[in-house]
């Protein structure tokens, strides 16, 4: 099952390598991983999107726990959350491409934020599936470039990962 | 608070955190970028720099100062090849949790990642094999980092820690201000065990019609040994320990069935196998103690596990009730549970449980065919065992003699066994006996090898003459690496690939080049004379390298074959 595990860390050097090192080194998936300095400086808040039994998720959360850098360590999947990604997306915008890719954006609560001759490039943020399913609806040709974050989640309500 | 008002530099810096943990030994190599610090070291006495002839024996004689004395071991290396040497010894301390801090000399701060000479990425290397490391890039930050990598090396699950110091910043000069106490807010390890889970524990033991303990390395670094040896006696338990915990409890005891796994008794294994209630201590069920997993949890039976890692605990078996704890606080309240609930014991059932071990038991699977044309490995550790009145120090290097050395030198007190259980590195024998030797200049030290091991670190035997260390190497030859052709006829049909060892030098004379006294035993009723010789006052002061020329068809059993299950052992008497 796919698992979303958010930890806050240390914000040192090679904190990043010795989370990704172990993923590496046990031989568990990662289907995304984000990371980047908290409103306190000295630490960083790291998003891993991952997959595996419980058994390996379970093992997946002690191993984190145990790196020295790691403060904390929350499975957002233990509870409600709020899962977001952010993507651009460079697309053709060619004749019928540029009204069609308007209207396209528009559906999927996208916004234009860079218009050129040829293309515009579009800014859409949502949960994982949502981010698949504007690309999937869109013509495979008309797609030039895309880029996406990885997921970043929050708990909901009282769900509070803090130090 | 320990502080200086002069400046001093990051070297003396170095070497005044080392008094201030009251390190007695180092053991390093120098080198280029930790020439600063050795100038530090030779204007000190407090600690004794111990000079090795290569890296990787340095980290395994800290290691084993460590692993027989419970102190944090320290090793100094520099820069590149050194750190790179370094890694096997590093990789084999952290596969047995041994606290050990390292020190790596490293380029100087302006020249990292420029390909410098001698230069690797040191932290990057051994992060996947060190419990914690860093690198120091300030010299204002070495007492505090210091600090640090001693607390997190010997507390919680303990393991190495490395310590990167480039070298200007040996050079650099600043205030000495060591740390009274370390905080550090991402790791704060359990101690006390859940008091709960405890009472569940022991109802399921004294319940169980068929008890079983399975004690682990955990017990003899979590010096746990007095509080396991109260339990397993006021609660009456049969008891088995893995390759890492012998002596944990004492091996002569009659609850005790021997060591369990690949190469366990049959009694324990059989133990094991068919309890159903299962106290693992310790231990982390690996692959070569219960063998098939599937096998094993195919029979019924309830498991308790008491460990400090969380993440030991149903990692490979899934465990009904998980005590999260250092194993010495948690056996103490279970002793103090015991004392004062006095709980009722299934006692007709256990004593049905103990006739059904003894019948086990009765199946003498440690017996050999002796010999009196060859001499027999086993028969070589028995002897040891008698000359030496069971009180030696044993280390061992990888392969077959070190499974005979834990099968026929029972041991009866823990860090006395000192031996490369998870990463099986071949090549430790000789510099762990350096290690133990230097800790405990009285104790007989006696190093069981092979003719393949021994030549790993084969070049520590002029440290040994450097320091004077009188350790003795029991050197089982059997022309062979014996485990390799061990499993090459069982399991690949006699084609002995590449297991032969050709061109063997003449141990006695290279002994005897080193400096040191060699002899050769080639005939069964030579072996105890020449053993009490080797042993005598006369010698006290030498080591002896004691090259026995052993059968070279002889095999460890019983032996559970890879990917079978505990109950499937082969036994000598089965061939």
């Amino acid at each position: 099952m796919r698992h979303i595990i958010s930890l806050l860390m240390e914000n040192e050097s090679g904190a990043l390598s010795r989370v990704a090192g172990l993923f590496s080194a046990r031989g568990y998936n990662i289907e995304s991983l984000t990371v980047a300095p908290t409103e306190d400086p000295t630490l960083s808040r790291m998003t891993i999107v991952t997959s595996g039994s419980d058994e390996v998720i379970e093992q997946i959360i002690k191993q984190l726990n145990k790196l020295i850098d790691v403060v904390k360590v929350l499975d957002l999947n233990d509870g409600k959350f709020i899962e977001r990604e952010l993507m651009l997306v460079k697309v053709k915008a060619t004749g019928a491409f540029r009204e069609e890719m308007k209207r396209m954006c528009d559906i999927f609560r996208g916004r234009i934020i860079d218009v050129a001759d040829g293309s515009f490039t579009i800014e859409l943020t949502g949960s994982g599936t949502k981010l698949d399913a504007f690309i999937e609806s869109l013509d495979k040709a008309a797609i030039l470039e895309t880029v996406r974050t990885g997921a970043s989640g929050i708990g909901r309500g009282d769900r509070i990962l803090k130090v | 608070m320990e502080q200086s008002s002069k400046q001093l530099t990051g070297a003396e810096i170095l070497i005044r955190c080392l008094h201030e943990e009251k390190v007695k030994f180092v053991f390093g190599y120098p080198g280029g970028a930790v020439l600063n610090i050795y100038d530090a070291i030779f204007q000190q006495n407090k600690f004794k720099h111990v000079l090795v002839r290569h890296e990787q024996a340095a980290i395994h004689a800290a290691d084993a100062y460590s692993r027989s004395t419970g102190e944090v071991g320290v090793a100094l290396v520099t820069s590149g090849p050194g750190a790179t040497n370094a890694v096997t010894g590093i990789a084999t301390a952290y596969m047995d949790s041994v606290p050990l801090v390292i020190i790596s000399g490293q380029v100087p701060t302006y020249a990292i990642g420029e390909d410098a000479f001698q230069e690797c990425d040191t932290v990057g290397i051994t992060r996947p094999c060190v419990k914690h490391n860093f690198l120091v890039k300030d010299v204002k930050d070495i007492a505090a980092t210091m600090k640090k990598a001693f607390y997190v090396a010997a507390s919680g699950r303990p393991g190495p820690v490395l310590v990167d110091i480039p070298k200007d910043v040996t050079a650099h000069l600043g205030l000495f201000e060591y740390p009274n106490t370390v905080q550090l807010r991402s790791y704060n390890p359990v101690t006390k065990g859940h008091l709960g889970q405890i009472k569940k524990a022991l109802k399921l033991l004294t319940e169980a019609k068929r008890p079983m303990v399975y004690s682990g390395g955990g017990v003899v670094l979590g010096d746990a040994s007095a509080h396991l040896i109260k339990l397993i006696q006021s609660l009456g338990l049969p008891i088995t320990s893995t390759l890492m915990g012998l002596g944990g409890y004492p091996s002569t005891d009659k609850q005790f069935l021997g060591m369990l796994g690949m190469h366990g008794t049959y009694e324990a294994n059989m133990a094991m196998q068919e309890c159903d209630v299962l106290l693992a201590v310790g231990a982390r069920f690996d692959d070569r103690v219960i063998g098939n997993t599937e096998h094993f949890l195919s029979r019924p039976r309830t498991i308790i596990h008491i460990d400090i890692d969380p993440s030991s605990i149903s990692k490979r078996v899934k465990i009904d009730v998980p005590i999260v704890g250092d194993v010495k606080s948690v056996l103490s309240d279970m002793n103090e549970i015991i004392a004062t609930e006095k709980p009722a014991q299934n006692t007709a059932a256990l004593k049905d449980w103990f006739q059904q071990i003894e019948q086990w038991r009765s199946k003498n699977c440690l017996s050999y065919a002796q010999s009196t044309e060859f001499i027999k490995p086993q028969y070589v550790i028995q002897k040891l065992y008698e000359v030496t009145k069971g009180d030696a120090y044993i280390t061992s290097d990888v392969g077959q003699h070190q499974m005979w050395a834990a099968q026929y030198y029972p041991f009866d007190k823990p860090r006395r066994w000192i031996n490369s259980g998870g990463l099986g590195t071949m090549g430790v024998g000789l510099p762990y006996a350096m290690g133990v030797q230097l800790a405990h200049p009285e104790a007989q030290v006696a190093c069981i090898t092979g003719e393949a091991s021994i030549q790993m670190c084969i070049q520590e035997l002029s440290t040994c003459k450097q320091f004077h260390l009188p350790i003795k190497v029991i050197t089982l030859n059997n022309r062979y690496m014996g485990m390799v052709r061990q499993w090459q006829e069982f399991f690949y049909g006699n084609r002995y690939s590449e297991s032969y060892m050709e061109a063997l030098p003449d141990f006695v004379k290279l002994a005897e080049a080193y400096g040191h006294v060699g002899i050769r035993v080639e005939n069964p009723a030579d072996v105890e004379d020449a053993l009490k010789e080797a042993f005598s006052p006369k010698l006290k002061e030498r080591l002896v390298f004691m090259d026995f020329m052993t059968d070279q068809k002889e095999n460890v059993f019983p032996m559970i074959p890879n990917g079978k299950g505990l109950s499937e052992m082969i036994l000598a008497e089965d061939l």
